[in-house]
């Protein structure tokens, strides 16, 4: 099916119905109960987590595939940024051809870029992207105010020389990032009883551009040119000795990595039109790192659910406050509902990162594989059950590394 | 004129000669054994070959073509392959996988971009790889991760993947070390059968003495970086130099 094997086709179906129905699937709590804070189902949030699950796999197509930690992929994320609000300004309103520019002018960055850090392998390949993103973003941040917007970033403005389209709607307003008149704010909202589901022009678009990228993923990781990319990790000296020459296989996937990095860039810019270059810091580039370690680097879909959960943390998490702490502990007699909240306070609201970082450590210490090599340690837990129950032969074959 | 011409080829790691004024003449479909002792330059030599290392002076030359200068993957592009002494396979993919990447090799070349291409849409690929699994008798393992599999077989994977390229030259390093005598007499008759049916001319390297003699259409000894003589089996057999070489007198 789509030229993918049985299993791959499977699993591409499961994703696009989890997006698909991912407004109801993350809005569980109804509105106004306590547990509303929980409801990830609101577009912004669910709009982030398709970019940032693009972002991620392709990134998980450089290191997860090749082994090339790169430590300044959140560079062509911002480069794309820009040149996606400059399309906004000069060209127009319609997002398609700003992504187009953003993914271009991040692949023939992530070339020049990917280019002279390939040189080297290892650390110091880390070391030289890392040296790169942070030239970048201290760029951005004075040099570049022309271009960039410096410390500001980049906004539209009232008075954007577009081509296409108009400097400002009727009312004086700066006008909307549209699909061919399709405005990315857009959309329904669907009240069921006391829950309420809002399904937005913003969310699909960005849904069908990841599941778009994910299909390609698929497919890179089951051609030739994926087997050689995996061949990169297992043993780079061995293919100079079969005849393959690896660098331009590293280099090809560096920038199909970087050009992804755009892609979530422009897609960013496409739902809200600004950037800024903060967008290029490491700290987002160790994000993305995090994003495909904790979902599983070298996995289809360990990248995405990575990103997921580092959303959803980042922005459900770090809402809870002490005073939603007390309320919950509210039962408990006062000394000890103030214990409690003092113990659990760290580790929410501006202490996220905390949780983070000991869900993080919990994951490379005791799951390597990720999130997905512990799907697939219950799942072989549960096979085995069944398999002593009712007799089915459960073989947990050595499997070769996906 | 042979297939492989090796003349005046000198390396010298600091004070160390390790390769001195090496000569080699080697016949297309034949079997050319280099022997001698340990740290007599014969690894060194090889290397030299595949452009692991760069010689000091000396020319190396292919079906008439020069080697220096070329890269690893140029020099294995035209047909000049190696198995290692110890196993260098792809640990962390499946056994056909392993087969699989040297047969793309051969039949796509150094670099091909094609990310949409499924893996077993080239018919040929394929059945080469499963063809060269089938030579070694590694079917029965193709799923499993190489680096999983036994020392030995691991040798016989690394003896696929050459074979998987359809070399015209095959270069092995002690192809039999460590192997017991029923899996090294497996080895010689693989060995010899691909001679038969391919007409792949190899350059071996070995200490096995049993392995040599029934191989070798030509020996050549070396002995401090240096090839003392080069003659027919049975001419190296009874010669006193190549007894001194090796173990100061004693008959071999």
């Amino acid at each position: 099916m789509f030229g993918l094997k049985q299993k791959d086709a499977t699993l591409f179906l499961v994703v696009v119905a989890i997006t698909a129905l991912a407004p109801f699937l993350l809005n569980p709590f109804p509105e106004n109960s306590e547990l509303a804070q929980f409801n990830a189902g609101y577009p912004d949030l669910m709009q982030r987590f398709m970019i940032f699950g693009i972002f991620a796999i392709g990134f998980n197509i450089l290191f997860g595939l090749t082994g090339y930690l790169s430590f300044g992929h959140a560079a062509f994320l911002g480069v794309g940024s820009y040149a996606g609000v400059w399309m906004l300004k000069l060209l127009s309103m319609n997002i398609i051809p700003a992504i187009i520019v953003s993914v271009v002018v991040a692949g023939v960055f992530s070339l020049i870029v990917g280019y002279i850090s390939l040189r080297r392998s290892g650390i110091y390949f880390s070391i030289l992207t890392l040296a790169f993103a942070q030239m970048s973003f201290a760029l951005a941040y004075s040099v570049l105010t022309p271009i960039t917007g410096g410390e500001t970033g980049l906004q539209l403005a009232l008075d954007d020389p577009r081509i296409f389209g108009v400097a400002q709607t009727a009312d004086g307003s700066i006008p909307l990032t549209n699909f061919f008149g399709l405005e990315m704010r857009d959309g329904i909202e669907i009240a069921a009883g006391p829950w309420l589901f809002t399904l937005n022009v913003g969310y699909y678009l960005s849904a069908i551009v990841m599941l778009a990228s994910f299909y390609v993923a698929i497919r890179i990781f089951r051609s030739p040119f994926g087997m050689m990319l995996k061949a990169v990790k297992s043993n780079q000296q061995r293919m100079n000795y079969t005849g393959i020459n690896p660098k331009p296989y590293t280099l090809a996937a560096f920038v199909i990595s970087g050009m992804y990095a755009g892609l979530a860039g422009g897609l960013m810019v496409a739902m809200d039109p600004l950037a800024g270059a903060e967008r290029m810091q490491w700290t987002a580039s160790g994000e993305v790192v995090l994003m495909t370690i904790l979902g599983g680097a070298g996995t289809l879909v360990g990248p995405l659910l990575g990103a997921g959960v580092i959303k959803y943390f980042e922005n459900i998490f770090s809402k809870i406050n002490d005073n939603i702490l007390y309320e919950w502990f509210s039962f408990m007699p006062g000394g000890l509902q103030d214990f409690f909240v003092t113990i659990i306070y760290p580790f929410i609201g501006k202490g996220w990162h905390l949780t983070l970082g000991i869900m993080f450590m919990l994951v490379v210490i005791f799951l390597p594989g990720g999130i997905v090599e512990g799907g697939k340690r219950l799942g072989r837990l549960f096979s085995r059950k069944k398999a002593e129950g009712g007799g089915s032969d459960a073989t947990p074959a050595a499997s070769p590394a996906e | 004129m042979g297939i492989l011409e090796v003349k005046g080829v000198n390396k010298n790691f600091g004070g160390l000669k390790a390769l001195d004024d090496v000569n080699l003449d080697v016949q297309e479909g034949t079997v050319h054994a280099i022997i001698g002792p340990n740290g007599a330059g014969k690894s060194t030599l090889l290397n030299a070959l595949i452009a692991k290392l760069e010689p000091d002076t000396g020319t190396i030359s292919f079906n008439g073509k020069s080697l220096l200068g070329l890269q690893a993957h140029e020099i294995n592009q035209i047909g000049v392959c190696r198995v290692f002494q110890t196993p260098e396979i792809f640990p962390d993919l499946s056994v056909l996988d392993n087969v699989m990447i040297p047969a793309f090799a051969k039949h796509q070349g150094s670099f091909r971009l094609n990310p949409f291409a499924a893996v077993d849409a080239d018919a040929e690929v394929t059945e080469r790889a499963h063809e060269v699994l089938e030579d070694v008798g590694l079917t029965p393992r193709k799923d499993f991760e190489a680096g999983s599999l036994s020392r030995g077989d691991k040798r016989r994977l690394e003896l696929a993947m050459a074979l998987a390229q359809d070399p015209k030259l095959l270069l092995l390093d002690e192809p039999t070390a460590g192997m017991s005598r029923a899996d090294t007499n497996n080895t010689i008759s693989l060995l010899k059968h691909i001679g038969e049916t391919r007409g792949i001319t190899k350059v071996v390297i070995e200490h096995d003495m049993h392995v040599v003699f029934s191989l070798a259409d030509t020996i050549s000894v070396m002995a401090q970086g240096h090839v003392i003589v080069e003659g027919k089996p049975e001419e190296i057999k009874g010669n006193p130099k190549v007894q001194d070489a090796y173990l100061g007198g004693a008959h071999l």
